[in-house]
């Protein structure tokens, strides 16, 4: 029979209490805790036993702020592809990649179970200079904050941080939270596994600064944007405070990385012996349209990608062609000719710039955020994955329950009371875990439930306002051109 | 019908009209409809041709006789033949044509080969041809004849024609021209070719566009609310990158039947003119090498020498005469050749650039007003 699971303890991360008294001070204090019953969020086809459905308001924080689940990290495999070879490399220029891209401008809708104020806040990830020398250089970026809301102690804040400070954030936020059936956006990426196009290898390509700090960005956004991570603790010491602990169990090859993928492993196994009977078709639903998604946007990316990598090809022939054009102006005797074969290639100059700057809004806009969802939805799937592991904990208990009752009545027949006393004790033990179990089951299907409904509204969002930029940079562009092409129609038919 | 004639003859159509109006392909074979008017009335002619009566025409203009000077002309280069069947790759194809195998169905192609029409019926001197005017109005084909093959074959690339090539002139007029030429034709093949590479990533471009576009529209899902806002903003996204796609196309359509055809003429005719300076820097060296002979001769054979020492000489003068003349007709037509593609280049890329800059202020003016709601 599946014993209780409870994974190793990581290093760098407070000890857990025994499970059993996690559930014992949990069920005092939701006995304290305000209790709401919403009709809406009963299933009717609750899984496990019809207990009485007991939907708290709690707060993540006092009840599970010392519990332990694995860290999930996203898998590495991805199709992204940064840089290739011989391209010139690509600076951002034009396009701001920064918080200016992804401003959250107030939140103006209204979702039915959060009573927002106006989200009033800006992040921005810049200036990545490198710390130090030799073996311990890394880059820190500036995270600027602004922000009018109350529980930030200034309106603006400037801290320094370094990458790994964001996957020890992510790290804390995913421990805390995912289990509950939180989506936490999924922590910003070190290095990519690439898949060159045409060739099948993958390369790992470690990201530019600049991308780096746009993901940095991106991430912190996405997390503020969840209104219980935004009033998480350890979000507003991110933001807020000078010093940061410095997170050790991010490094690739340390214990705890080692311990994360052995996590990640026996994740993978027990997902394959885990047989939920799903009663709830709403959550079926939502897993195939996800399991679709996923796969569309994968396709979607890969298709950006070749956009990108076609669009800087481009600018390489353009410049070369740029550079023929300017040595056959030298060459000409004619005057006249000679001036508008020399500003041709000036015009195929700036044309080349406009490429760039063109595949810098393809890549910044559409395919990082493509490449963000891809991530999310992974994210996604893990906390569809947590209330499938929830579930089969309750099942478990209740599997033990009826253990210790069979017990206790063959105990009965014995007649041993000292031993009977104990059987009885236990069974009353087991009792709780099941009733916390179902419990948990439900508020995590409730959460799983307003998550998505967040998530397909803001993915929405998301989308349109890269599409309005997207349309911006086109349009920019195409009056540039037009700007070059009226400036070099009189150099043309100046020619004698 | 009699080829190689020198008889003054007159063109019996109107040059400006020539033009081909008509290509079909059928298997291996592309057939070229040529119209053309009569000079004396509105009557209109049009005869079908391939590319084997193309080259029965350039050989023919070779291989005129009693013309003095002949070689002294810079011949209107003929493009290579086209290759149309389906083995032929389209990287074969480009290589061997360059700009001229792109477009569709083959109006590249078919444009260079109306410039070389008007640009022998424009010549003072090939005007006049016969083989011209039969080719132009003659229902029938020239038929397989084959003239007989003039000198010209292309400047072949034998370590001797090498050597040939960088003779010491003895003319500067001639001797810079020969260093200008050279200089201009290998930039001006590395320009095509370059322009040639953004035409095709501007093809390439379209293609990856036209997959995003697809892989975006099938992303539709009614199953619920949520589901059917995002395909929305997909098909939106869809449009958009659409657009983006025919603007890649129309770009590159212009790059190509303007800068593109204007540049590979530019090319084509500078190797012409190389041609044609190789011809007389072969004829110099042939009359160096018979004066020396005749100095070497002894008296018996001084006389027959001397006569032909005089004659080589006439004809090294006469080719000189008619390359002085072709060569400042050359440069000042080039001027002029260029200018008219450069202009029409511009002008199609800003209406191109117009067009689209409204196109995406539509949409972004349409999703402005949506997403604001």
């Amino acid at each position: 029979m599946a014993e209780e699971r409870e994974p190793p303890p990581l290093p760098g991360v407070p000890e857990p209490q025994d499970a059993e008294d996690l559930f014992v001070s949990a069920a005092s204090a939701m006995e304290d805790a305000e209790r709401s019953l919403s009709p809406e969020d009963i299933s009717s086809s609750s899984n496990g036993p019809k207990a009485e459905p007991m939907l708290l308001d709690h707060d993540p924080d006092d009840l599970f702020a010392e519990a332990t689940e694995e860290v999930s990290l996203d898998s590495p495999e991805r199709q992204m592809i940064l840089s290739d070879g011989p391209s010139p490399a690509i600076t951002p220029v034009t396009i701001n990649p920064r918080a200016d891209v992804f401003d959250r401008s107030p939140d103006q809708d209204e979702d039915e179970e959060e009573n927002r104020d106006t989200f009033d806040i800006q992040i921005s990830v810049s200036d990545p200079e490198k710390v130090g020398d030799g073996m311990n250089a890394y880059m820190a970026y500036k995270v600027t904050t602004k922000t009018s809301l109350s529980i930030f102690s200034r309106d603006e804040v400037c801290v320094k941080r370094r990458f790994s400070d964001f996957l020890g954030l992510h790290s804390k936020l995913a421990s805390k939270y995912m289990h509950i059936g939180y989506i936490v956006p999924p922590a910003p990426e070190k290095s990519i596994v690439g898949q060159r196009l045409g060739r099948r290898s993958s390369a790992v390509t470690e990201l530019d600064p600049d991308a780096k700090a746009c993901l940095c960005c991106r991430y912190l956004l996405r997390t503020v944007k969840q209104p219980a991570l935004l009033k998480d603790p350890d979000v507003l010491q991110f933001l807020e405070s000078s010093e940061l602990p410095r997170a050790v169990s991010t490094q690739a090859l340390s214990g705890a990385g080692i311990l994360r993928m052995v996590n990640k492993a026996a994740d993978a196994v027990n997902k394959m012996t885990i047989k939920m009977n799903e009663s709830d078709a709403w959550f079926e639903e939502k897993q195939q349209q996800f399991e679709n998604l996923d796969v569309q946007l994968r396709k979607l990316h890969a298709s950006v990608e070749s956009l990108v990598f076609h669009r800087k090809e481009l600018s390489v022939n353009t410049a070369s062609f740029a550079k023929s054009a300017a040595m056959l102006g030298n060459s000409e005797d004619h005057t006249a000719l000679s001036r508008a074969l020399s500003q041709l290639a000036e015009v195929e100059e700036k044309i080349d710039q406009l490429h760039q700057d063109q595949a810098c809004a393809d890549f910044y806009l559409i395919s990082e955020l493509l490449g963000d969802y891809v991530r999310l939805i992974t994210a996604v799937k893990g906390v569809f994955d947590q209330r499938m592991k929830t579930w089969a904990k309750c099942q478990d208990a209740q599997v033990m329950l009826q253990r210790k009752r069979e017990a206790e009545a063959k105990l009965q027949h014995a007649n041993k009371p000292d031993k009977l006393q104990q059987a009885k004790d236990e069974i009353r033990e087991w009792e709780g875990k099941v009733q916390q179990g179902e419990r948990d089951f439900e508020q995590i299907s409730k959460n799983i439930r307003r998550e998505v409904g967040r998530f397909e509204k803001d993915r929405v969002k998301d989308f349109r306002v890269v599409i309005i930029k997207y349309l911006e940079s086109l349009v920019h562009t195409q009056q540039q051109l037009i700007k070059y092409w009226e400036a070099f129609l009189p150099e043309a038919k100046a020619i004698a | 019908m009699t080829e190689g004639s020198s008889a003054e003859a007159e063109l019996s159509v109107r040059v400006s009209s020539i033009r081909i109006t008509d290509v079909t392909q059928d298997g291996d074979v592309l057939t070229f409809a040529i119209a053309s008017q009569k000079l004396n009335s509105s009557a209109g002619v049009c005869v079908f041709r391939t590319y084997e009566d193309f080259d029965w025409l350039q050989q023919s203009l070779f291989s005129q006789e009693n013309l003095p000077g002949l070689h002294g002309i810079i011949f209107p280069p003929l493009p290579s033949k086209a290759l149309p069947s389906q083995s032929n790759t389209q990287t074969k194809a480009l290589k061997q044509l360059g700009f001229l195998a792109l477009g569709q169905a083959w109006q590249s192609y078919s444009k260079a080969l109306e410039f070389y029409l008007q640009q022998v019926a424009t010549h003072p001197t090939l005007c006049k041809c016969n083989a011209l005017d039969s080719f132009l109005i003659n229902s029938e084909s020239p038929g397989r004849q084959r003239g007989r093959k003039g000198i010209f074959n292309r400047l072949s690339q034998a370590v001797e024609e090498m050597r040939k090539e960088s003779h010491k002139d003895v003319d500067n007029f001639f001797q810079n021209e020969r260093i200008k030429n050279t200089n201009l034709a290998a930039l001006s093949k590395v320009a095509t070719e370059k322009l040639l590479d953004v035409v095709m990533t501007e093809q390439k471009l379209a293609l990856a566009c036209g997959h995003f576009s697809t892989s975006l529209h099938l992303c539709v899902n009614q199953d619920d609310a949520a589901a059917v806002a995002f395909s929305k903003v997909c098909l939106k996204l869809s449009d958009i990158i659409e657009a983006v796609k025919r603007n890649f196309e129309k770009a590159g359509s212009s790059n190509l039947s303007t800068l593109g055809l204007g540049l590979d003429l530019e090319s084509r005719y500078q190797e012409a003119e190389k041609e044609m300076l190789f011809r007389r820097t072969c004829k110099l060296i042939e009359l160096e090498t018979v004066k020396k002979s005749t100095e070497k001769a002894k008296a018996n054979k001084r006389e027959v020498m001397e006569a032909f020492q005089k004659a080589v000489e006439k004809e090294f003068s006469l080719i000189s005469s008619v390359a002085k003349q072709e060569i400042e007709r050359f440069h000042s037509s080039r001027v002029n050749v260029l200018k008219n593609f450069l202009i029409g280049w511009c002008e199609q890329q800003l209406n191109t650039a117009k067009e689209f800059a409204e196109l995406y202020s539509q949409h972004l003016e349409a999703c402005r007003n949506m997403y604001t709601e």
